[in-house]
């Protein structure tokens, strides 16, 4: 599934404020094998995800979570939901 | 891919331990001396990494009742309470608990990894939220999992994060159960458990508290945190091992709620398992007597607690943020802190290691756990060898 632009564009830079300045943050990137984003970096991004968006993610839908868009997803039904 | 690549990376972790001459993963306890000695490789050991908080395993009085309780009603009950399990010492210890913690309701689970996966996979339903403490322990996260329950994380002990949770959530308009622990197992600090009901009055939340590491170690009586921090009756679920400061095996879930006897029929980690043993419930029964009757243990255990506590603060030790019966040392370097465990195990000591993604930031610990059967002697050694691994740090 596609995500909406606007909202993979302020992931990316969400993202980029908490991993490695020099990697390159595209859509299909995965978070865990191309950012090392672990289980505590995963928490501190979420928490900047959520204050962004104003959303709550719930853990359940972490597993689902593998790629950059992946997360934007969740967060346009998350949006979605509150409407 | 195959079956078993999935466990290519613990393979892979396990190797890279080959070097050290023991590895955490493999210690064995060849002859239990005491509550706090043990032979291991063949050497006299103190342990200091055994949530054994009371020293109950070696009373006396725990080992008469758990025999007794063998020699009359024999080894196992070979059954589900539900079915054929439930023999009068069940019943008997959960009016016990109940009458300890002043609470209408108690169900008594055979261990207390079963008590939370029972409540929390039963209690909540997919309809349902909890909001959990980032280091709650693994069964709390499994029993949500279990049940299928919405669950959301907040930052370990950040009310601020807490409360914006609840703040976004409550809009959904759904029941919300904030689940923490009394004394969290791997910093030893405690939850700011009156804020935290406050936010629950706040809020129309539930309120569910882990007592596992504070049963018999907090509060003035030694019904753990609640009693502390004078919260008891805000708290809908106390949850609590046998396992820890009773020195026997088991689990329980206190409440008010009478809805809590219905779990009896419908909560299938309680029902589709094997009762707890007599003599398990015996040596429980007794150790509760015991801490009802001596608070000079809980007395005992502080002091060793602070003073070792002190001394690694001395030592300038990086360490859990306040004094606690669960004293983590940090180490920020991985190979050190095998080396630094390996030292004390040498010197005669045991702790307990805990690494990544276990700990909560991302460093490795040696986990100590003090003990009111511990010697000031014994404490004075534990301060002693890691004064000597004092370089790893």
């Amino acid at each position: 599934m596609k995500a909406d632009q606007k909202i993979l564009s302020q992931v990316i830079d969400i993202l980029r404020e908490h991993v490695s300045k020099d990697a390159e943050i595209r859509p299909e990137t995965n978070l865990e094998a191309d950012l090392s984003v672990d289980s505590l970096k995963s928490m501190e991004i979420l928490a900047a995800v959520e204050d962004a968006f104003d959303i709550s993610i719930p853990i359940n839908v972490l597993s689902d979570i593998q790629t950059v868009e992946d997360l934007a997803v969740q967060i346009e039904g998350l949006l979605k939901e509150q409407e | 891919m195959g079956l078993f690549d999935k466990f290519q990376k613990t393979q892979e972790s396990l190797n890279s331990l080959r070097g050290y001459s023991q590895s955490f993963f493999n210690v064995v306890l060849e002859e239990i001396i005491s509550s706090t000695e043990a032979v291991i490789n063949g050497r006299p050991t103190i342990l200091a990494g055994t949530n054994n908080y009371l020293g109950m395993p070696h009373r006396k009085e725990c080992i008469e009742a758990a025999c007794r309780a063998i020699e009359e009603q024999g080894t196992g009950t070979t059954g589900s309470r539900m079915a054929n399990g439930t023999y009068s010492i069940h019943v008997e210890l959960e009016q016990a608990i109940s009458r300890f913690l002043q609470k209408r309701h108690t169900i008594v689970f055979t261990t207390g990894y079963s008590a939370n996966l029972s409540i929390l996979s039963t209690v909540v339903g997919p309809k349902d939220i909890v909001i959990l403490d980032a280091d709650c322990h693994a069964s709390i996260y499994d029993g949500c999992r279990l049940g299928g329950v919405q669950v959301y994380r907040f930052r370990h002990n950040d009310m601020a994060d807490l409360e914006k949770r609840l703040k976004r959530l409550t809009k959904k308009g759904t029941n919300i159960l904030i689940a923490v622990e009394g004394l969290y197992s791997m910093l030893g600090d405690r939850a700011p458990l009156k804020e935290i009901a406050d936010l629950k009055k706040e809020y129309g939340a539930y309120l569910l508290v882990d007592e596992a590491h504070s049963l018999g170690v907090l509060g003035e009586k030694g019904r753990g945190l609640a009693e502390e921090a004078g919260v008891e009756d805000q708290v809908d679920f106390v949850i609590g091992t046998f396992s820890k400061s009773l020195g026997s095996v088991g689990g329980y879930c206190s409440s008010d709620h009478q809805e809590l006897e219905l779990l009896r029929f419908t909560s299938r980690p309680y029902v589709f398992t094997a009762s707890s043993s007599p003599a398990n419930i015996a040596a429980a029964r007794k150790a509760l007597e015991i801490i009802e009757k001596e608070p000079e243990l809980r007395e005992r255990l502080w002091a060793n607690a602070n003073m070792l506590y002190g001394r690694l603060k001395e030592m300038n030790f990086q360490l859990g943020p306040e004094p606690s019966p669960i004293i983590p040392v940090r180490f920020r370097e991985i190979p050190r802190a095998f080396e630094a465990w390996n030292g004390l195990l040498e010197r005669g000591v045991y702790v307990n290691m805990v690494l990544p993604p276990a700990t909560p930031d991302g460093t490795a610990l040696l986990r100590c756990s003090l003990s009111a059967a511990h010697t000031p002697e014994q404490v004075e050694q534990i301060a002693r060898a890691f004064e000597d691994i004092r370089h790893l740090a």
